[in-house]
């Protein structure tokens, strides 16, 4: 392995040949940050400077003021901004629990088990794969209706746990674990949740955490449900209350408020991807080595 | 798979836990079934229903037939003249070019060592970490009408032009900027997908390859990288579509209007929105809604024909490089066919 490294694919040392995949890599990557250096350096302007004309794209006098600003100006309404925080965390956490839950339990069976319809099942499955729940908006909401499940909390909840990517990757994950070691399972007595904790979690923990991103993903930034659902301003999300002051504010203050605001949106997804992904990362580049 | 089954496990399986191991299996399967069904299946169902109904959300719905998409293709100008083809461009730009871009920046990210490939895919990662609210946020800002809009303000200070341009509110320059802001926010779940396929194909085959006569890293992509990581590039392909749909809203969120500025950014997505929830035609809603299904689909249908027809090609003996080869176009061959992972393994 070490001793072949022609023109091959996932080197193992910087080499001079790779100067030309930096030169076209980290133009692409600057653009893909800049929008979001313009985030962070705009969160923390003062008044000022976002004032200042031209608009310089560095902070010069960094401050918290557009934060304080942000809480201070939510606190002025009937429901106090750390309320929509703590909603948004609770929904955050129950949907990644659960729709991991659901995506493993099902993963197993869909995957080691046969019954009729399993082959079927699985290729709608895939089909909805392309669901774009924003397509069907308005059977969804009359849905939502029907189950009485207006004004209610789980309404944040409900409609997003059942995740068909989830359920994919992680029933092609199970594929691979071996059915040795699940007959071995049998064989000491092991009933099927004895299996799905003791063989099926432990190997597909890779997977897993790449659902948990997922769902924190479209959980943290859902705004469907506190805009569409739930009229109750204590039970609506973070994401929804700042969507729905940024909007129509661009000049000056407004951009400042804006910029913190999508700060707070992007650092958990950004950090809970550093961290999990990480370990997704190593697992993925180790598993091609033989 | 059901080929693995079979060998020595589920006949045992059968004698021993057959009748209580179907009801684990029901009720294991179920939370997912419920939910699968109620907020995805129920809603296509529902949509088609009430696309063939007068529903405006107070009154009992009347049956009226095709009436709506008559109307749709026949009387809603505005859907046939700029809804419809914007949607088209829109899909035939976005898709492709997101597609592509994320294989091509998972492929350069594939030829680094791994500090610099996880630190550059981190970034490359992260525009689809900010998310719809907070994407709306900043680019709205860059592309402000006003001088102070940074690129306003860069284009008159070097004297390229001398007046502030509305950009999000010109019907000229909507749809570019639509574009181009869905097309970075789209190296997600399919960029990180067929970066670790790349990464997991198969180190001896590259090996074989060169032995055999392969020259360069382009033979090598075309007959070696993309032969073996076809399950990652389908998934790849159905999550570019996907975003491409998901994005439908954006251009309300760049001009801050619904309808968008002379309809020049009004996609079908945005169309339901107004119909459905400002002016309550439901059923007509419903309509759009299948439609656009139906569009997701077929697109679907393409890309995997045009995957697929790769495939086939691939199968023949490609001209330029010499028959030996082919025992490798095999073995990435049956690589393919074996149940593939799509993000990790």
């Amino acid at each position: 392995m070490s001793q072949y490294q022609g023109n091959k694919v996932n080197p193992s040392h910087l080499a001079v040949s790779q100067i030309k995949f930096y030169l076209l890599l980290l133009p692409m990557a600057i653009f893909m940050m800049l929008p979001i250096i313009y985030i962070f350096t705009t969160a923390f302007k003062p008044a000022d400077e976002l004032f200042k004309f031209p608009p310089a794209f560095f902070v010069k006098n960094p401050t918290f003021d557009n934060f304080k600003m942000l809480f201070e100006r939510m606190a002025t309404t009937a429901v106090p901004a750390s309320r929509y925080l703590f909603n948004s965390i609770l929904v955050a956490v129950l949907t990644v629990l659960l729709s991991v839950i659901l995506a493993v339990t099902a993963g197993y069976i869909l995957s080691k088990k046969e019954f009729r319809g399993k082959k079927l099942l699985f290729e709608i499955n895939t089909l909805a794969l392309m669901f774009v729940p924003i397509a069907v908006s308005i059977p969804r909401f009359i849905i939502i209706v029907n189950l009485g499940l207006t004004d209610q909390f789980i309404a944040n909840i409900m409609p997003i746990i059942a995740m068909p990517v989830g359920l994919f990757l992680i029933k092609q994950n199970i594929d691979q674990v071996p059915d040795s070691l699940i007959e071995a399972c049998y064989m000491d007595g092991g009933h099927e949740l004895d299996i799905i904790f003791r063989v099926i979690i432990p190997m597909t923990k890779p997977a897993i955490a790449t659902i948990a991103i997922l769902s924190f993903q479209s959980a943290w930034g859902n705004i469907e449900a506190s805009s569409l659902y739930i009229n109750n301003e204590s039970l609506k999300t973070f994401a929804y209350y700042i969507s729905s002051f940024t909007s129509g504010n661009t000049g000056g203050i407004g951009q400042g408020l804006a910029a913190a605001s999508a700060l707070i949106m992007f650092l958990p997804n950004f950090i809970i991807f550093i961290f999990m992904q990480s370990k997704v990362m190593d697992t993925m580049a180790n598993s091609g080595i033989k | 798979m059901k080929k693995k089954l079979v060998g020595g496990y589920k006949p045992q399986k059968k004698s021993t836990t057959s009748v209580q191991g179907n009801k684990w299996s029901l009720l294991l399967m179920a939370p997912y079934l419920i939910g699968f069904f109620l907020f995805i299946i129920l809603p296509v169902l529902v949509a088609i229903v009430l696309s063939f109904t007068n529903f405006d959300s107070i009154t009992r719905p009347d049956f009226i037939f095709f009436n709506n998409y008559t109307y749709m293709f026949t009387e809603d100008t505005v859907f046939m003249q700029k809804v419809l083809p914007n949607t088209i461009l829109f899909a035939a730009i976005v898709g492709p070019t997101s597609f592509l871009l994320s294989f091509l920046l998972a492929w350069l990210l594939a030829q680094v060592p791994k500090l610099p490939r996880t630190i550059l895919a981190l970034l490359i990662y992260s525009p689809s970490l900010v998310g719809g609210i907070a994407m709306q946020v900043v680019w709205v800002v860059i592309f402000n009408g006003d001088a102070n809009g940074y690129l306003n303000s860069f284009l008159l200070n070097s004297g390229l032009i001398e007046e502030p341009i509305q950009w999000l509110q010109s019907t000229k320059h909507l749809f570019p900027i639509m574009c181009l802001v869905t097309i970075w926010g789209s190296s997600g779940v399919g960029f990180l997908s067929m970066l670790s396929g790349i990464l997991n194909v198969d180190s001896q085959l590259y090996e074989a390859a060169y032995i055999d006569g392969m020259k360069n890293r382009f033979q090598e992509l075309i007959h070696v990288t993309i032969p073996s990581m076809k399950p990652q590039l389908l998934f790849g392909a159905v999550m570019a579509i996907v975003n491409t749909f998901q994005a439908g809203a954006i251009g309300v969120l760049l001009s801050g209007s619904n309808p968008t500025p002379d309809y020049s950014g009004q996609l079908i997505v945005n169309h339901i929105e107004d119909y459905g929830f400002t002016k309550y035609e439901m059923g007509y809603a419903s309509a759009l809604s299948f439609v656009l299904l139906l569009f997701i689909y077929i697109t679907s249908k393409i890309v995997n024909r045009i995957l697929g027809a790769d495939e086939r090609k691939k199968k023949l003996p490609p001209k330029e490089i010499d028959e030996n080869i082919l025992p490798i176009m095999k073995i990435s061959k049956e690589e393919e066919d074996s149940p593939n992972v799509a993000v990790s393994r």
